[in-house]
């Protein structure tokens, strides 16, 4: 079968782009291939594992199942439109602080399915957060920094600056009657 | 840039509770980059001209290559370059004595997905359909696929070399008078367990772009962990030399030792961009990177240990039986890591290990996190809460009566530095209510134990030298800014985030103020790579070498200007001031200008090498590290006896990590080891499927997918509570020790002894099926025994065993029987081998 | 980075338009909407097409109306997602809600369509693997070969109908409607399916599925359960439908439905005729899930995850379980995580 092309205008991280490719091309391919837009990855190419997650009207899809040819009119959103200027969003600074990104390669899938999470859900709890995460696959984190991050995120979204992190979640749980020896 | 002339005398030494930077939470250097997807993994790069290349693989498990027809392959769209084997005769491998593998399969293939051709087309597209084309004839052979055919199968051999027949490695090692230990036993305790395959499944499939720049040069981008290995590996087989190879290790996207090997795939672009002189890219698929594995060894293990009434240890047996797959990549070392370790967690005062590596035709098996002792690991927590419930002593006591002291040397000549092992224990037992809940809770709920240690860092290299394991040079220049060089590779686990603490911790400047240049060959220092846990303590100490040598440089040009003896100086807060008058100070950046002026453009170095370890004995090499990390786990679990089914409630882990650099990136280490942990215990398989002999000669992975590999989700994944101990190692940067392995080793055998505790059922293997539990109950209930495990270990002849004499039995280190021990030198060795590769042709 | 094959796509916006398509050359021609089925079996080349047509721009295929008897007609383009959030689906058929929850992962919810998720080619581990893959088993029955692996003496193909919402679909009785240049057809959904891995669906090559119409509620209670090795991303080894009218102490009529267990929806004709007239207790309730086991078309076999034998087993453990749940009896043990 020959190479259908097509050139179409699609709209990533709210800018117009007018490009022609492959009629069967998926989004993550021109994502990645036609606009240089490498901040999508990819683990597997079959809905497998969420690390190609993007964005498209709101929603989180797999990239690799989209084709792009289907992305007309409508709005895709990556990774890198997350920063708010050369600032970082609140998810991605939580990220950063708490390690919830160790070898960074299924976190911007995640962050892009926790983005759409907080949209619809200012204060998901946690078993809210793992069903709206479960279709990401991580082999560093064990998951746990992702979830503190995203509650840490979501509630600096809301506004709650007093929020923080529990402790234990970075230095560990005190250890059972440490306290009593010190004194 | 020239080495500044070291100075040795130590200017500031700074003490644990002066530190600024070390033990406190700090976002890892590379985190604002991961989370805006500015990293550059390999498959992100892209060059002008870039071509792209796909593998041929085998579909065929073992046959001999009849013919290899490209035609129709070269006529397709786009196609620019084929190679097959006969470009690259010369072998290669990780280890200098298993270079077994070729670039492309030459006479041979062992497994399906061996490749045997490589296509280079204008796009993948193109690329794809081309090598779909490629048709390749073979002459089939019979098949091993598993250690009972290998033992049984010594022809046709998969390889012309290793120690006998299909096996690649066998051997037997005792250490003191095994035979009296079991004789002071009151009970003697067997068990035969099982520990399934599994592969490390990073999120990031392997990718390498290599282009040329001149000629005769080649420039390698790869996702691997062993830019150095790698380095070495190309010179070999490309024949050029090494200082026209360039490595840059890519960040990572995961390796968990899935990545520390060099691969075809590697040197298959490096040749294909020479033949081209144009760049080229091949990112695998999902299916070859099972096909890449170098994951766990299936292990089959049959351990025997002699116990006192009051269940002292006093002599273990260990036979560990390994499925190594189709090629040797670490296997040699992995068949020691099978028993080295058992030494270094509970006095054992004899103990005897044999063990053999089996070629199968199956992908070739490697080192994943852990490497070659959670096996054994599983086999002993297991058998020691099978001992402890007949002892009827709690499971925890039994360990805690009985640990290692820390500055001893262990029964097999491992030198034990700081153990934290007891306060791990402790730890997870005040945590879970262990002694109100374990044996106390109502059927279908369980409580389990287990321990675990690993190393910091093998004590020798892959190749034999006497070069550092790890260098760093820094470059200092009038900004204030520090250029930080280091060979190691950033994997995920936050290697680049501890070389820069420990860096700006003693010049007492911000951590951006240090620049990383990693994991180049061209521009760094050699570190040998990211394995082995041995990053933060050798790459660490070269950086407080490297980083203590400036300080030093600066604190003389600083001295002169402020008039105080150099000595006396603090670097801290971005300022170089009088200790006892912080007021007489200057900036660092004027402090490095004041040394510049004095002694021209400023550079220093730092270099580690392990101490040697006192085994003398063959072997001895397998084992030693410079520190051992511990830790110890509690799991709650969950059974449904109705189904099988459990559920994983909570996790306690204890993890003795010396001294942490960042508490974050530890927790972060601690976690995820639990969850690959959960994952081996409870699903992960790399499994294979042979067709009905009479109507194929199929041997395949059973499910090279992420949809059928079962890694755990997000609802899997149960609480943790994690326990930071800090047991400082005087060998440790700061005292640090090891994370990135030790906390998964004690999961395994803690799932199956929760079971037991819930069910009262034992599963000797993992992964532990819901089937299996409910077939163990069901022969529990028609009066059998209440167990599912594999019932024998093999029949296998180890021939005498090397006898090494113990510390406590006033041994040297040395074995004593050289001449008549050890097993038959091998049929055929690596130099026949070549001899016969290139006879053939 | 595996890839599509290229073929030639076409994007129609009425359904006459799709349907005329499809007439050309419908045996190679494929129906597309979420992608989340076709374009992985297309990247591994078990699927091929020279045309594919895409039904997203079709708006009538989409969305949730009622009519004005009370009954929800769910357009076949309909993403999962939109029926998990609805909340006539969330009142009225709540097992429905279980059942669309249970597919798969959130992501894939996002895209695959409820459509899509009837037609779900049947599925194997010794065919859902790439095109190499399957040439070093010399290929299988399904696709390309001669032998079916995972029996191979038998002269059929058993992959695996894996469709999760349809058991409880087809126990809720409901209908859908078919369209081609032809014209249009409705059938009980149930109809829909053949007990045969290839040949899996009565729908013609040339047939568009437009939409699912399920009557209004009847009083009945539901319920579903699933049976996978994690609580997302896997498609079932077995799931449990069950849909039951009772009166008082006496079932009027009730429906068991099996997934995952053979090559089509399982009905359990033995386990629903030992129900009827009894009320659901202990006892009318061990029986029906022990005739559950061996209802015909229930056939676990050795090409999903989990050993066959112990699927076998939980037939009767989760049959049981969910007639329970109906009955409002309760279990001792966990609710198995399905998502």
């Amino acid at each position: 079968m020959s190479q259908q092309t097509t050139t179409r205008t699609l709209k990533v991280n709210g800018e117009e782009h007018r490009i022609a490719f492959s009629l069967h091309h998926s989004l993550l391919e021109v994502l990645r291939e036609e606009l240089g837009l490498t901040g999508t990855k990819h683990g597997c190419e079959l809905g497998e594992c969420g690390t190609c997650t993007v964005l498209i009207d709101g929603k989180p899809i797999l990239s690799c199942l989209e084709l792009a040819a289907e992305c007309e009119g409508r709005e895709v959103e990556t990774v890198e439109g997350m920063m708010q200027g050369n600032e970082l969003h609140p998810l991605q600074a939580c990220f950063a602080d708490l390690g919830a990104a160790q070898c960074g390669y299924c976190t911007p899938g995640i962050l892009m399915a926790a983005k759409a999470l907080l949209q619809r859900n200012e204060s998901p709890t946690r078993d809210e957060i793992i069903t709206a995460l479960a279709g990401n696959l991580c082999r560093c984190t064990g998951y746990h920094k992702i979830i503190e991050s995203i509650e840490w995120a979501a509630a600096r979204l809301r506004g709650d600056e007093k929020f923080e992190p529990p402790k234990r979640a970075i230095y560990g749980e005190s250890i059972p009657g440490e306290t009593v020896s010190d004194a | 840039m020239h080495d500044t002339d070291p100075v040795e005398e130590k200017t500031v030494v700074p003490t644990s509770d002066e530190l600024r930077l070390i033990g406190t939470p700090f976002r890892r250097v590379d985190g604002r980059a991961k989370v805006t997807g500015q990293t550059r993994f390999a498959d992100d790069l892209s060059f002008a001209r870039m071509v792209h290349m796909k593998l041929v693989r085998s579909t065929v498990p073992h046959a001999r290559i009849v013919k290899i027809d490209t035609a129709k392959a070269q006529e397709m769209p786009g196609v620019v370059g084929i190679l097959t084997g006969d470009s690259m005769p010369d072998p290669f491998g990780i280890l200098p004595v298993s270079q077994d593998e070729h670039a492309l399969c030459i006479d041979k293939v062992r497994f399906v997905g061996d490749p045997v051709v490589a296509v280079a087309a204008l796009t993948e597209d193109q690329a794809h359909e081309a090598a779909l084309t490629v048709e390749v004839e073979y002459e089939s052979l019979e098949t091993i696929a598993s250690v009972e055919e290998a033992v049984a199968n010594p022809e046709p051999r998969i390889h012309d070399y290793g120690d006998e027949g299909n096996l690649h490695k066998k051997l037997s090692m005792s250490f003191g008078d095994v035979d009296s230990g079991f004789e002071e036993a009151d009970q003697i305790f067997e068990d035969v367990l099982f520990f399934e395959g599994n592969t490390h499944l990073p999120m990031e499939q392997h990718a390498t772009v290599a282009l040329t720049e001149e000629t005769d040069r080649v420039t390698v981008y790869s996702s691997t962990q062993t830019p150095h290995y790698l380095h070495r590996s190309l010179a070999k087989v490309l024949g050029l030399p090494a200082a026209r190879i360039r490595v840059i290790a890519c960040p990572n996207g995961g390796g968990f030792g899935g990545k520390s090997d060099p691969f075809n795939h590697e040197i298959c672009a490096a040749k294909m961009a020479l033949k081209l002189g144009r760049p080229v890219k091949i990112c695998l698929t999902r299916e070859e990177v099972f096909y890449c594995h170098r994951g766990r060894h299936p292990v089959l293990m049959k351990i025997r240990t002699g116990v006192k009434k009051d269940g002292t240890l006093t002599a273990q047996h260990l036979q560990t039986a390994l499925d190594g797959g189709a090629y040797g990549s670490y296997g040699v070392a992995s068949t020691y890591y099978t028993g080295a370790l058992q030494t270094v967690t509970y006095e054992l005062p004899k103990y005897r290990f044999d063990s053999i590596r089996a070629f199968t035709n199956k992908p070739p098996c490697g080192p994943k996190r852990g490497h070659g002792t959670p096996q054994p690991r599983f086999a002993f927590e297991v058998h020691l809460d099978k001992i402890a419930h007949q002892l009827s002593i709690d499971p925890a006591d039994l360990r805690l009566q009985q640990l290692v002291a820390a500055d001893s040397v262990t029964t097999n000549w491992l030198k034990v530095g700081s153990m934290g092992l007891g306060k791990c224990i402790e730890a997870v037992v005040a945590g879970s209510g262990w002694r109100e809940r374990y044996g106390n809770l109502p059927e279908g709920r369980g409580l389990g134990l287990a321990c675990g240690s690993y190393l910091s860092g093998a004590g020798l290299p892959i190749y034999w030298n006497h070069m550092p394991q790890s260098g760093v040079q820094l470059q200092l220049d009038r900004s204030g800014g520090v250029a930080l060089f280091c060979g190691e590779t950033e994997i995920g686990q936050g290697s680049d985030s501890v070389i820069a603490a420990i860096t700006a911790e003693i010049l007492g400047i911000d951590l951006h103020d240090i620049r990383l240049c990693v994991a180049d060959t061209d521009l760094t220092p050699v570190d040998l790579g990211s394995y082995s846990s041995r990053v933060t303590l050798m790459a660490g100490n070269a950086a407080i070498q490297a980083a203590e040598r400036a300080r030093d440089l600066v604190a003389k040009g600083a001295a002169e200007k402020l008039d105080v003896p150099a000595r006396e100086l603090v670097f801290a807060d971005g300022q170089v001031f009088h200790g006892e008058n912080p007021d007489n100070g200057m900036s660092f950046s004027d402090a490095v200008i004041a040394a510049e002026s004095r002694f021209g453009t400023l550079g220093t170095t730092g270099s580690y090498t392990p101490p040697r370890s006192p085994g003398r004995y063959r072997g001895a090499g397998v084992g030693p590290s410079p520190a051992y990390s511990y830790s110890a786990a509690v799991v709650e679990t969950e059974v449904d006896p109705e189904t099988g089914l459990y559920r994983i409630e909570h996790v306690w882990m204890a993890h003795d990590v010396g001294k942490c650099i960042n508490p974050a990136l530890v927790m972060g280490q601690i976690e995820g080891s639990v969850y690959m942990g959960l994952g081996e215990a409870m699903m992960e398989e790399q499994v294979f499927r042979r067709l009905p002999k009479k109507r194929s000669n199929a041997l395949v992975h059973k499910h090279p997918s992420l949809l059928e590999y079962k890694s755990p989700t997000f609802a899997e994944m149960p609480p943790v509570t994690s326990y930071i101990i800090e047991d400082p190692d005087p060998n440790g940067p700061f005292g640090a020790k090891e994370v990135g392995q030790g906390p998964l080793l004690p999961m395994m055998p803690a799932v199956a002894n929760s079971i037991f505790d819930a069910v009262g059922v034992r599963v000797d293997q993992v992964p532990i099926a819901p089937h299996m539990i409910r077939q163990a109950i069901e022969a529990r209930d028609r009066g059998k025994e209440a167990r599912f495990g594999p019932k024998s270990f093999p029949q296998i002849d180890f021939g005498v065993p090397l006898q090494v004499p113990t510390p406590a039995e006033g041994g040297d280190g040395k074995a004593i029987n050289i001449e008549e021990a050890g097993v038959r030198s091998g049929t055929g060795t690596m130099t026949e081998r070549k001899d016969s590769v290139k006879g053939d042709n | 980075m595996l890839r599509l094959p290229a073929f030639q796509f076409l994007q129609p916006s009425t359904l006459q338009e799709a349907a005329d398509q499809l007439a050309i050359d419908p045996a190679n021609t494929r129906l597309v909407a979420g992608g989340t089925d076709l374009w992985p079996n297309m990247k591994r080349r078990h699927q091929g097409a020279g045309t594919v047509i895409s039904l997203r721009g079709i708006e009538e295929l989409s969305g949730i109306e009622e009519t004005n008897d009370g009954d929800l007609v769910i357009g076949a383009t309909t993403t999962l997602d939109v029926i998990i959030d609805d909340e006539r689906v969330q009142q009225r058929y709540p097992a429905l809600m279980t059942a669309v929850e249970s597919i798969s992962s959130p992501l894939l919810r996002n895209a695959g369509t409820i459509g899509g998720n009837l037609c779900l080619d049947t599925r194997c581990t010794y065919y859902n693997q790439n095109e190499e893959w399957r040439r070093s088993i010399d290929y299988c029955m399904k696709e390309e070969g001669e032998t079916c692996w995972v029996a191979p003496s038998s002269p059929r193909c058993w992959a695996v109908s894996s469709g999760d919402s349809v058991p409880m679909l087809c126990a809720l009785g409901a209908e859908i409607s078919l369209v081609s240049k032809q014209g249009e057809r409705s059938l009980p959904l149930a109809d829909l399916f053949l007990d045969d891995g290839i040949e899996y669906l009565s729908k013609r090559p040339d047939e568009i599925v437009t939409r699912i119409q399920l009557s209004a509620p009847s009083g009945e209670r539901t319920a579903f359960w699933k049976l996978r090795r994690r609580g997302s991303i896997d498609f079932g080894v077995l799931s449990v439908a069950v849909a039951g009218w009772c009166n008082g102490d006496s079932t009027d009529r009730i429906e068991i439905w099996l997934g995952s267990v053979g090559s089509t929806p399982v009905r359990c004709a033995d386990s629903i005729a030992s129900l009827i007239g009894k009320p659901l207790d202990d006892e009318s309730i061990a029986e029906a899930a022990a005739l559950a086991r061996k209802s015909a078309g229930a056939n676990p076999l050795g090409n999903t995850d989990f050993v066959p034998q112990w699927r076998g087993k939980m037939i009767e453990k989760y049959v049981d379980a969910v007639l329970r749940e109906v009955a409002g009896l309760t279990r001792q043990r966990m609710k198995p995580n399905h998502g």
